[in-house]
């Protein structure tokens, strides 16, 4: 193996020749300098490397070592909290070693060496384990209890087990296989990214991800364990979106991959999530995330492997029996990524230049989320929730990305340019968007938060698409033309979009609503439209309905603060019936 | 004294193939020797084996296969930096053409850059004030950050750039700042035009510029923006200035770019750009921000002309997606008149909400913000609306909207290439504007700032 050298350098892509003992995907060394590769092509002796790091300075002849293993991660405590490039090497500890900028040759373990986790074991000596239990515990952070399980291949008799301070590298625990074999089991495990951890069953997903976005809960809503895509030009929102589902989805874990994106809306998130608290556990935002970050400066063949790197660390915290929630921003520049080697490689390309199997690639990654109960005895149920931004070039949707995703998600949050320039924002095109799991979990919501739910929704969803239809004829025949019933439609649909759907992430109060908030406030806008009909057929002038003064009450309602929204609540609807009556009184009279 | 090669065996546009080389590192940089001793640099794109793939800086004219020789350098492209760039004119590849001495360098950089780890990044949000209301106002510019004019031909965009520069100012602050500007493929009237501006502040004595002309090589730009933006980084991160790139026009590197792609006969990506542009791009964007420990900043103005105006077109595509928004000019607001002619809907600036409020500009201005987009937004429907159905088809609420989208025009934006705004200036004329439309229509500002700033009627 030491006659393995480079014979062809171009770009991220070399070839080395004398490989035949390697395997496909093995990680290599390539050079000197030791940098990451991973073997993505064999022609006799002569291997394709993708190489993580920049090849700039690379010569032929220079030797190429293979590891003979899989691109892994290291899953265990210290995973939480931490920020890694998209082969997970961990990018504040190279910060340490290396100053401000992403060097070569770098090599620091995933996980810190040093650093001290008390164990709690779970299983006892003599008992028997298998593949997937938790043989016991580590408080990582305040909120997240990191359950040790034994790998999915290993099983056996537990021969020994010690509690206590234990670092990343030390064996807590020996287990003897059927074999007799000895393993020592410490308290991280590696796992090959590309492929999906096992687990025993796979289920539907049938509770909602509550998000705190009126747009998402209420109209386009999200399972745990449910795929989501969100498409749409850039000064759209994607990311702010995506930030905000990071910040407020009821996820236990959140794994935030910024992919082939702006280096400084990473450093935002790690500027900001420490310091919002999660309203569900009180705690730090950061105690619960993980990012991943390969920024569009980085290496183009890493934005590649972080998308695995991603979704491999969030299986891992699924397996535990946690409700996962994992953003990608951008699963584009990760097709692009592929696109580029692809060309490198000279295969014959598909649509657009992207490869041919660009849409199988994507439903695999998108197949790897999902509700499932996971390997080992006490049948864990954890689920992990995937939501994928898409750029598509000139924001249209028509290109292959867009379209492979497409066939494969369930829920579609459309972003929308014309919305975005009003500064409605969330700009999620309410005519456009669907969700397949609105009737499953309009049941839960029903159940849980209130029985009108699901009848409200679609009593505002109807209201939309008139406002749609009644436009195009306003733009004909102008707003006087209108019948009042139809004059109303629409100030009912202006009030849903402005008071309801339009939601300010920049505002304290405004950036997350929880459910029953959500529920008051729809109430509040359909009320006011099946009010004021009823006023209307009484002989009251749309004029005097328009401008009713609590109005600016239902508009300022999203920023009550939730402890105060029942009290205001109440109040509003009373002054609804109040003024209408009133008014429609007068009119009588 | 490096090996010397009298293997070329293939030239075609921008790339030469020399055989039989050995030893020679990717991306190193090569000097062709022609017969009569003239000089050309060229850097390694692909070795395959002892063929090596070199792409030229400058024209192909006059290479001979049999006469012509090629040496490698053996190290990458570099720039020699100093203080005493400051001032000075460099070409696209940056080599003195001002009749000067050449620059004694404190040190040599790869001019390719090395990115920087995100988390060593720092999160942009000082204020710039541009005295712009349109920017200041509604699409803030914030030190360290990316922002590019999306232009079209015959736009004035030199003059929004020029004005920028000479008015932008952090309040508060004597630091020490610095021009960085780099025209690639503009005309020379245009980069004069640059010149002059910088003469009449006096910032020239604080510029470094990199000028490729419409007439020099269009190959040459390749290397250019990174050259500009190595002297920034230089200037920003190891000496602590303020610096301030203008990179013009990047439509002409990007087509640059498509020529060597085209040449290696690559797949190509949307209208002949190659897959990788946006990688290309980021590479440079990206170079722009601030560091942790480091005091200097790098904000970049990339400007671009967006072919047939259109803003799907690959190259403002993909520099909207890389950068943190945009400032897009109209042709209907030119021909109305209005200077600067930004349209404001479009335009986009990524970072404002962490540059602007209490202490840093004005406590009311995100809810005036946030109304005053919504407001034109309106009002620029209601204006449509009229044009097809006459006044007499709008409400009451909807005329006023109008009027409002009208004076907003005329006196939000249209402040003349002269006039230098306090921030102040152009929040108080947000509110009189605003005041035009009774108080229950503006839901996005608080009651706190409504009673402080809404002028009743």
């Amino acid at each position: 193996m030491n006659d393995a050298v480079i014979t062809k350098i171009s770009g991220p892509l070399v070839v080395a020749s004398g490989m035949k003992q390697a395997n496909m995907f093995d990680v290599v060394r390539v050079s000197e300098l030791g940098l990451l590769g991973e073997i993505i092509e064999m022609h006799g002796d002569k291997a394709s490397i993708q190489v993580y790091e920049e090849t700039s300075g690379l010569k032929t002849g220079e030797k190429v070592v293979s590891t003979y293993e899989p691109l892994s991660v290291e899953l265990g405590p210290g995973l939480i909290g931490n920020i890694f490039d998209g082969i997970q090497r961990p990018l504040t500890e190279i910060m340490k070693v290396a100053g401000n900028n992403l060097t070569r040759g770098i090599n620091v373990p995933a996980l810190d060496r040093e650093r001290q986790w008390v164990f709690e074991p779970n299983v006892e000596i003599g008992e028997r384990v298998y593949g997937g239990d938790v043989i016991g515990y580590v408080q990582e952070t305040d909120v997240v209890r990191h359950k040790i399980m034994l790998s999915p291949k290993l099983g056996g008799i537990i021969k020994e087990i010690t509690g206590g301070t234990c670092t990343a590298e030390d064996v807590v625990a020996i287990v003897i296989d059927e074999k007799g074999v000895e393993h020592g089991v410490g308290i991280t495990q590696k796992w090959p990214v590309r492929v999906p951890r096992p687990y025993k069953k796979k289920l539907s997903p049938d509770r909602p991800l509550v998000t705190g976005q009126r747009v998402v809960d209420s109209l386009f809503p999200i399972a745990k364990g449910g795929v989501a895509a969100i498409p749409g030009p850039f000064g759209s929102g994607k990311t702010v979106t995506q930030h905000q589902l990071a910040k407020w989805a009821d996820a236990d874990i959140v794994v935030y991959i910024g992919c082939g994106e702006r280096g400084n809306e990473m450093t935002d998130v790690l500027n900001e999530f420490p310091e919002l608290i999660d309203p569900h556990t009180g705690k730090s935002l950061m105690e619960r995330t993980v990012l991943i970050a390969n920024t569009s400066d980085m290496p183009v063949a890493a934005r590649e492997a972080s998308i695995y790197t991603g979704i491999t660390i969030a299986e891992y915290f699924r397996d535990m029996g946690y409700n996962v929630a994992l953003m990608a921003d951008s699963t584009s520049r990760w097709a692009e990524a592929l696109r580029e080697m692809s060309g490198r490689l000279e295969e014959m390309p598909g649509e657009e230049g992207y490869p041919a199997y660009l849409g199988s690639r994507l439903a695999q990654f998108y197949e790897r989320a999902g509700r499932v109960i996971s390997l080992g005895r006490d049948g864990r149920e954890g689920s992990l929730s995937v939501i994928g931004a898409v750029s598509p070039a000139g924001g249209d949707i028509s290109e292959p990305v867009s379209q492979a995703t497409l066939r494969i998600v369930k829920v579609f949050w459309g972003l929308d340019s014309a919305l975005a320039y009003k500064r409605h924002f969330p700009a999620i095109n309410w005519l456009t968007s669907y969700s397949l799991y609105a009737n499953s979990l309009g049941k839960w919501f029903n159940e849980n938060i209130n029985e009108e739910w699901t009848s409200l929704r679609g009593k505002i969803i109807s209201l939309l698409s008139d406002e749609a239809q009644l436009e195009e004829m306003v733009k004909l025949v102008g707003m006087d033309a209108l019948s009042w019933g139809d004059r109303l439609k629409m100030e009912a649909a202006r009030s849903i979009r402005e008071d309801f759907l339009h939601q300010l992430a920049f505002h304290e109060v405004d950036t997350y609503t929880s459910a029953s908030k959500q529920y008051m406030m729809m109430k509040l806008v359909t009320e006011y439209y099946e009010k004021s009909k009823e006023a209307l057929d009484k002989g009251m002038d749309i004029e005097t309905i328009v401008k009713l003064p609590v109005r600016e009450k239902i508009g300022r309602f999203k920023y009550v603060k939730e402890e105060d929204t029942e009290k205001d609540f109440g109040e509003i609807i009373n002054m609804l019936t109040e003024e209408l009556s009133l008014e429609g009184g007068e009119a009588d009279a | 004294m490096p090996k010397e090669y009298r293997t070329i065996s293939e030239v075609a546009g921008p790339l030469m193939l020399v055989k039989s080389v050995e030893g020679v590192a990717y991306n190193e940089l090569g000097e062709i020797e022609l017969k009569n001793g003239e000089r050309r640099r060229c850097k390694v794109l692909e070795i395959n084996g002892t063929d090596v793939l070199v792409q030229l800086f400058e024209s192909s004219a006059g290479i001979n296969l049999a006469d012509s020789k090629i040496r490698f350098l053996g190290k990458q492209m570099e720039l020699a930096v100093s203080e005493d760039m400051l001032g000075r004119v460099f070409d696209g590849l940056g080599r003195p053409i001002d009749g000067g001495p050449s620059i004694i360098p404190e040190k040599r950089m790869d001019v390719g850059g090395v990115p920087m780890n995100p988390a060593a990044r720092r999160y942009p949000q000082e204020f710039i004030q541009t005295g712009i209301s349109a920017i200041d106002g509604l699409n803030t510019l914030v030190r360290g950050q990316k922002l590019p004019i999306f232009s079209a031909s015959g736009l004035p965009h030199a003059e929004l750039a020029a004005q920028i520069a000479r008015q932008a100012k952090v309040r508060g602050t004597d630091e020490e700042f610095a021009v960085v500007f780099a025209a690639m493929g503009i005309t020379f009237e245009e980069s004069d035009y640059f010149v002059q501006s910088f003469k009449e502040t006096g910032a020239i004595d604080r510029t470094v510029m990199f000028s490729n002309l419409a007439n020099d090589p269009a190959i040459e730009r390749i290397a250019t923006p990174k050259m500009a933006l190595t002297a920034a980084e230089y200037l920003a991160f190891d000496k602590g200035m303020h610096v301030l790139v203008i990179l013009t026009d990047i439509t002409n590197y990007a087509d640059a770019l498509r020529e060597v792609s085209a040449a290696r006969k690559e797949v190509p990506g949307r209208r002949g750009y190659p897959g990788y542009m946006y990688t290309d791009l980021a590479s440079i964007y990206e170079r722009a921000g601030r560091q942790e420990g480091k005091k200097g900043s790098i904000t970049l103005i990339p400007i671009l002309t967006m072919p047939e105006d259109d803003k799907t077109h690959p190259i403002p595509d993909l520099t909207g997606y890389i950068t943190e928004g945009q400032i897009i000019l109209s042709r209907e607001l030119h021909r109305k008149g209005v200077v600067p002619p930004i349209d404001v809907l479009p335009s986009l600036s990524r970072l404002k909400d962490k540059g602007i409020g209490e202490g840093k500009t004005r406590a009311d201005h995100s809810g005036t913000m946030n109304q005053l987009f919504s407001a034109y937004a309106r009002g620029k429907d209601c204006k449509e609306l009229m044009v097809i159905l006459g006044e007499a088809a709008l409400t009451d609420i909807d005329k006023l909207y109008a009027e409002f989208a009208d004076a907003f025009e005329k006196e939000y934006v249209s402040q003349g290439s002269e006039t230098d705004r306090s921030v102040e200036e152009t929040l108080d004329i947000g509110w009189k504007l605003l005041s035009i439309l009774p108080r229950s229509e503006l839901r996005r500002i608080s009651d706190e700032f409504l009673d402080k700033y809404y002028i009743e009627k």
